[in-house]
């Protein structure tokens, strides 16, 4: 790579084959996920395509002290360090010195962590689920209901690593110019409105369906027909409501999963022994 | 348990060990999901809607728990195909949702510690490799990766199958002692599984202008639909 040139700004040609061996390796970046390097080995083995292009080649001097480098400590959200991929493979390449590199790599995982969770985690995932369970509450069948949610999420999923490798690569060490756009600043607050329209939507619908799609019993008067009349999804949307306020107020102090745990082992053991 | 029993508890949990590398692994495509994983489960038992229905309450519930960096969270994949396959075995017995939840929920509870186990054990890993991983060895991180993947598929293999094994007959015995109203079981587990979901999406959205405005626009939207059908 000619440094002079790609410092200048202009973004060198990536060879396809190695943007592929990226973004593939990309999907597996957390598979060695540890509490000690947390990230950093599965960072290094995104860049590693990337710096068989050094000088001497995979095994070569250079390479051996990127790759040193670049399996230490990081920690970031899984799509977005994709940012970081990009642009500390760009740095390397361009020959910038091993301690300003370091730094860039120490300061991007803050940003990268935090946008990824608020945009994806808190975001893109719960619309992409809520989005599924309308499909759910306004019938769809279950491979549309899957389809739904495969396809709506992964377009997000995938466009998001593709742009933030290709961002990373674009941008090298200035790349937080591209953090900044608005989309990615107004996305969270965005998806939160979707996530509460969608929710209210959803939620009542998908009541329903749970109770109007029991499965039907080979005998005639079976207790199901009544579980589609409406005092049962009335009795459900009020227990709802009123469990759901009570966890909003217990907020951080107790994990709505444990509380349901709680619940239906309360109802399973009443149910068997009266 | 008979070898007929054991070959078909196979499929179930192959499916598991590949939904269980999807949670963190690879390739974090959500196929994972509860709505996704129970559905898939139930199909592999011969009911897809029961799965898919198991998968529905159990999606509102694991919407609360954001997979966030180092933080403990029930892992939902295993235990949605568990869930759903379980729901979808014994659909035509009155209260098989509520156990088939119930298991799920505690399978990934055990998935959660399972997950916490397979990154000590890549630390230990980490830490036997420190010298290749220092001396930028080609290969050194490659190994690491591929040792994470293999074990974390064998993780999802043996919790799916013992996960099966336990709570087949568990909920076997429930059921069959089984007394309450089918209605009111269902009543519950529809509540509690929207109530976990709203209260959820409520924090997510803490301090978001509108966002409240929002969720009273859409509650408005869903109960005129209900009232339209």
């Amino acid at each position: 790579m000619n440094a002079a040139a790609t410092r200048n700004g202009v973004a060198p040609f990536l060879p396809w084959r190695v943007r592929v061996a990226m973004f593939t390796r990309l999907l597996a970046i957390q598979a060695s996920w540890n509490y000690e390097l947390m990230l950093g080995p599965g960072l290094g083995f995104c860049i590693e395509p990337a710096l068989r292009l050094l000088p001497g080649g995979r095994g070569g001097k250079a390479y051996r002290e990127a790759m040193a480098r670049q399996t230490r400590y990081f920690n970031a959200q899984p799509y977005f360090a994709a940012v970081a991929v990009g642009a500390l493979a760009r740095a390397e390449l361009d020959g910038y010195p091993p301690e300003q590199i370091e730094r860039f790599r120490t300061a991007m995982c803050g940003p990268l962590g935090s946008l990824g969770d608020r945009l994806v985690w808190a975001g893109w995932l719960p619309f992409s689920a809520l989005l599924a369970l309308l499909a759910f509450g306004l019938r769809a069948d279950a491979p549309l209901v899957v389809l739904v949610f495969l396809l709506f999420y992964n377009a997000g999923h995938l466009g998001v690593r593709v742009w933030a490798l290709m961002a990373g690569w674009r941008g090298g060490l200035r790349v937080a110019t591209s953090l900044g756009g608005p989309l990615l600043r107004r996305g969270p607050a965005l998806l939160s409105r979707g996530i509460m329209a969608l929710a209210g939507v959803a939620l009542p619908l998908s009541i329903w369906r749970i109770l109007q799609g029991l499965p039907v019993p080979p005998v005639p008067e079976s207790e199901v027909v009544r579980a589609v009349g409406g005092v049962a999804i009335a009795s459900s949307i009020l227990l709802a409501a009123v469990v759901g306020v009570v966890l909003v107020r217990l907020h951080s102090r107790v994990e709505g999963w444990r509380v349901a745990l709680a619940v239906l082992a309360v109802l399973i053991i009443y149910s068997v022994a009266r | 348990m008979t070898g007929a029993d054991l070959l078909a508890l196979l499929p179930v949990a192959i499916v598991g060990a590949l939904l269980g590398l999807d949670v963190v692994s690879f390739p974090q495509a959500m196929i994972s999901r509860p709505i996704v994983a129970a559905t898939l489960g139930g199909a592999l038992a011969g009911d897809i809607t029961s799965g898919l229905i198991a998968g529905a309450v159990l999606e509102m519930i694991a919407l609360e728990m954001l997979p966030v960096g180092a933080s403990r969270y029930p892992e939902w994949g295993t235990a949605s195909v568990v869930g759903g396959a379980l729901a979808a075995g014994f659909y035509t017995l009155p209260g098989a949702a509520v156990v088939a939840i119930f298991a799920s929920i505690a399978t990934a509870w055990a998935g959660g510690w399972s997950m916490y186990g397979l990154r000590r054990l890549n630390g230990i890993w980490a830490r036997r490799d420190r010298g290749q991983l220092e001396a930028g060895a080609p290969g050194a991180a490659a190994s690491l990766q591929l040792r994470g993947l293999s074990a974390d598929l064998l993780r999802g293999f043996v919790l799916t199958a013992i996960a099966l094994l336990i709570w087949t007959p568990i909920t076997s015995w429930v059921l069959q002692r089984w007394s309450l109203d089918r209605t009111l079981s269902h009543v519950a587990l529809a509540a509690m599984a929207a109530a976990v979901a709203g209260s959820a999406a409520w924090r997510v959205s803490q301090g978001v202008k509108w966002a409240r405005w929002c969720f009273v626009g859409g509650l408005a939207i869903g109960f005129a639909t209900l009232m339209l059908r």
